[in-house]
């Protein structure tokens, strides 16, 4: 039977360039003299390292453990040393380092003892399976590297599908056809325990059409199995992006900002199901990914299975050197991934491909000129969004009219640069729009917390203030009563000084009977109480024109919270 | 953009193939007075010149106006018409991308509206046409507005067709009468429906090649040909027919060529078939109704207006926002 399949508006199909790095099966990478081993791999918290420098570590032992709830751990990709756990570039677009624990290998590539569980994983409650693979420190494999157990939680919503993603849409990148040219044993298998894990009813494996050898392994791969469905879906890009899948899949629209949970749908990358499989049934957690090493600056290019914080210039020299007619290297694909600064960053797990662009391979950046309005963007864009309004409202900085325009739906493939016939970079001014929107609305925040902190503050120093004059008043009618006459002396002292109180409106002054050193204090609090309501007006007047900045009332603010 | 102006060249050349050297020296004059007024709009603007000049959007402009404006008109009309267009309708707004109304035809209304003498004097095609005049003498009447001894200007020109039925509408002729004079031609007056269909034909191309999109020809022709024939359909003695509509004056050429254009239009799918709705169904009511032949320059400028208005209330439903 032919599934029936659907379509979303827009799309583009880019050159392919996938045969380039296709030519040789996988190969693993020659282990590096240095592993360097990010904390921060995935979305969510770093995760904490829990060895200490001048450790002897083996291949696959925990040396980071997730922290907090979106989190995952690191492991040591092989045996070695940790000689430093210190910043280190990071592949980041804005070139950023972060900590990272640093391995001196041994060479010996020892594995910790490992193995899988005594109970098989179909007897395991699911929360202890969902348990194993975070600990296991899987990630989404795909690119986005949000942590996988998450995502095998269905939370109380009944899943109907399970979707694998083989899409792999982005032009060069082949890690995942390799893998289920090579391994679908491996897939099927991981499958298998997601689906058990999401008790999905039906487990699609989409696969594009430009993948034959893949679709076919894994077609006589699972031939036997029950409920999962190899589907092979026509070539088109943005298809991997999760939402677009799903729309050609299932019709189903996941409604913006929700998630694919939502319509019964869980949606996962065909490497990550292998690393599941790998850490269920076998008891091994993440320390390598097949990376795609490819691209006309590069001599050889192939697959190649490297161990987690392997430079990406020792496995470039791997696949023969760079030419010299390299324009930059890029992380992912031409599409969506970014250059990088340097080839001294390690590959993490969500590094999919390492591109050697020559300047043929990319569309070098010519003039750019202004935008006609000629909707070329608009019928592209997978999200049926205006990109060339949405690129005026950007550069007017009109950043409610662009946030009306949906801005946020925006998923950044980059269909709409790409057929722009003036060159102009559109997903640049989104990602600008974005980032302004995002510090706009930080310093909103950050200035209702100052005003909050500061109205606490002051409706304090009047409560202590009124606190001390009740205080003062009842020790002066126990000075001059006593005894039986105690309990009446105090009442009539709250009276009066409540009288007192509301005389003198909220203000709290108590000018009678004061020390030198109480009169001192008062004067003091009044002193700033007086400051504090005039930062506080012209706080509130700032709140108002837009929040720029970190004010000198805000550090005040702060200071005072602090004593 | 080039492209539109390689669709352009077949009806041009047919055009002047039956109306004689005019429409050249017309477009030639409008190509140089465009280029140079861009280059010099560039300059002042501090603009990189020959990125601008090489993108053909000048180029379009003058073979646009240099096609609308009344062959073997004089020089200074043609230069006039065209540096205005350049200069106040595109470089003062902003340049390319910013100009909200077609420069064309802005360029054209403003001529009309200023030198009505010059901008209907059109000559006859050559078939009617009692005497031509040699490639010099053309030029030598552009440019030095003398004329051939023997030949009188009266034997060279000739109401359009849609002049002469309003003209003769006006007069209280039937129908019948006023087309059975040979300038009507079999659909919409000799020579300008041969020219209309070789627009078509560039047009059509344009359109495989996926420059243009199908949106706004196809409700434009579509809105004129239906009100026309209603109306037809009511008084065939007083409205003319769908296919005299379509195939007269510049309906084709607006169609095609000028209410696409991108910058001055609308730009959502919905909006570019409202767009063209309108702008067919006001070329419809003001060659019927109104007091210039010239409806497609007028209904497309007003039709620009409304563009930004029509985009903000045709935005198509993005992905995840109710559907499915």
């Amino acid at each position: 039977m032919i599934r029936q399949l659907f379509k979303f508006k827009g799309g583009i199909h880019p050159p392919q360039h996938k045969a380039i790095s296709t030519g040789q099966p996988i190969q693993a990478a020659t282990l590096a003299k240095e592993l360097v081993l990010p904390l921060h791999q995935h979305i969510g918290e770093s995760a904490q390292p829990i060895v200490e420098v001048g450790d002897r570590v083996l291949k696959g032992q925990k040396i980071a453990r997730a922290e907090g709830y979106v989190s995952a751990s690191v492991h040591a990709s092989s045996s070695g040393t940790v000689v430093a756990i210190e910043e280190r570039p990071i592949p980041h677009p804005s070139g950023l380092s972060a900590t990272c624990i640093i391995i001196d290998t041994d060479g010996e590539d020892r594995w910790i003892e490992h193995g899988p569980e005594a109970t098989p994983y179909t007897e395991m409650p699911a929360s202890h399976l969902r348990n194993l693979i975070r600990t296991s420190g899987i990630v989404g494999l795909g690119g986005a590297g949000f942590p996988s157990y998450i995502k095998l939680n269905p939370a109380g919503t009944e899943i109907d599908t399970l979707i694998l993603n083989g899409v792999e849409c982005e032009p060069y990148i082949s890690c995942d056809d390799m893998l289920m040219r090579e391994r679908p044993e491996q897939v099927i298998a991981g499958a298998k325990v997601m689906r058990h894990a999401l008790q999905a009813k039906q487990t699609l494996i989409a696969i594009e059409d430009n993948k034959p050898e893949a679709y076919a392994a894994l077609l006589k791969t699972c031939q036997d199995e029950v409920g999962i469905e190899v589907v092979q879906v026509p070539t088109l890009y943005p298809q991997g992006s999760e939402k677009q899948l799903i729309k050609v899949l299932t019709d189903k629209e996941v409604p913006s900002n929700g998630l694919p949970l939502q319509v019964g749908i869980v949606v996962h990358n065909v490497g990550t199901a292998a690393a599941i499989h790998n850490a269920i049934d076998l008891g091994k957690p993440l320390t390598s990914r097949i990376v795609t090493i490819t691209g006309d600056g590069v001599a050889e290019p192939c697959n190649l299975e490297v161990p987690l914080g392997t430079p990406m210039q020792h496995l470039l020299d791997q696949c023969g050197g760079l030419r010299n007619d390299v324009d930059r290297i890029i992380m992912g694909g031409p599409m969506m991934g970014f250059a990088m600064h340097s080839i001294d960053i390690p590959v993490i797990k969500t590094t999919n491909c390492i591109l050697a662009a020559t300047k043929d391979n990319v569309t070098p950046p010519s003039d750019i000129m202004p935008c006609i309005r000629c909707g070329a963007c608009a019928d592209v864009c997978p999200v049926e969004l205006l990109p060339q309004q949405l690129q005026w409202f950007a550069r007017a900085k009109e950043f409610d009219r662009a946030q009306e325009y949906n801005l946020f739906d925006c998923i950044e493939c980059g269909c709409c640069s790409y057929v722009c016939p003036s060159n102009i970079p559109l997903v640049h001014y989104y990602r600008y729009a974005k980032t302004e929107i995002w510090a706009q609305e930080r310093e909103k925040e950050k200035a209702d917390q100052a005003r909050q902190r500061h109205e606490f503050r002051q409706s304090r120093i009047e409560r202590e203030a009124a606190e001390k004059a009740a205080r003062l008043a009842k020790k002066k009618a126990a000075a001059q009563g006593g005894g039986s006459a105690k309990q009446a002396a105090i009442q009539a002292a709250m009276a009066r000084a409540k009288a007192k109180k509301q005389a003198q409106g909220s203000e709290p002054k108590n000018t009678d009977d004061l020390s030198e050193s109480q009169q001192q204090q008062v004067n003091k609090a009044d002193e700033m109480r007086a400051k504090a309501q005039q930062i506080a007006e012209s706080r509130r007047a700032q709140a108002q024109a837009a929040m720029t900045g970190n004010t000198d009332s805000d550090n005040h603010a702060a200071k005072d919270e602090k004593k | 953009m080039l492209q539109v102006a390689y669709a352009l060249i077949p009806g041009m050349l047919l055009y002047s193939w039956l109306f004689g050297w005019g429409v050249i020296i017309n477009v030639l004059l409008a190509t140089v007075t465009a280029l140079a007024t861009e280059a010099l709009m560039l300059r002042l603007r501090q603009r990189p010149v020959k990125m601008f000049l090489t993108d053909g959007s000048a180029l379009v402009t003058a073979l646009l106006l240099g096609l609308a404006l009344p062959p073997l008109a004089p020089w200074w009309l043609i230069l006039l018409g065209t540096a205005f267009a350049i200069i106040f309708a595109k470089h003062i707004y902003g340049g390319l991308g910013f100009n909200p109304f077609n420069p064309a035809m802005v360029g054209y209304v403003m001529l009309l509206i200023s030198f009505p003498l010059e901008m209907t004097s059109w000559p006859a095609p050559l078939s009617l046409s009692e005497a031509h005049l040699t490639l010099s003498q053309s030029l030598s009447y552009v440019f030095g507005g003398s004329l051939p001894t023997g030949i009188r200007l009266d034997a060279l020109t000739m109401a359009t067709p849609l002049d002469a039925l309003r003209t003769e509408l006006g007069l209280n002729k039937a129908m019948a009468e006023i087309t059975a004079s040979p300038i009507f031609g079999s659909m919409g007056g000799t020579g300008w429906e041969w020219i209309s269909i070789a627009f078509l034909a560039g047009g059509l191309w344009l359109m495989y090649k996926n420059i243009i999109s199908w949106h706004v020809p196809a409700a434009m022709l579509g809105s004129l040909a239906l009100i026309s024939l209603v109306f037809y359909f009511i008084n065939p003695a007083t409205y003319s027919s769908p296919l005299f509509h379509l195939f007269s004056g510049g309906a084709i050429l607006g169609a095609f060529f000028i209410a696409t254009d991108p910058v001055s239009g609308a730009t959502t799918p919905r909006g570019r078939i409202y767009f063209g709705i309108g702008v067919g169904l006001l070329t419809y009511v003001i060659r019927s109704w109104g007091g210039y032949p010239d409806a497609v320059a007028f209904s497309i400028l007003l039709m620009n207006m409304a563009a930004p208005t029509i985009d903000h209330y045709t935005r198509p439903q993005v992905f995840g926002h109710g559907g499915k």
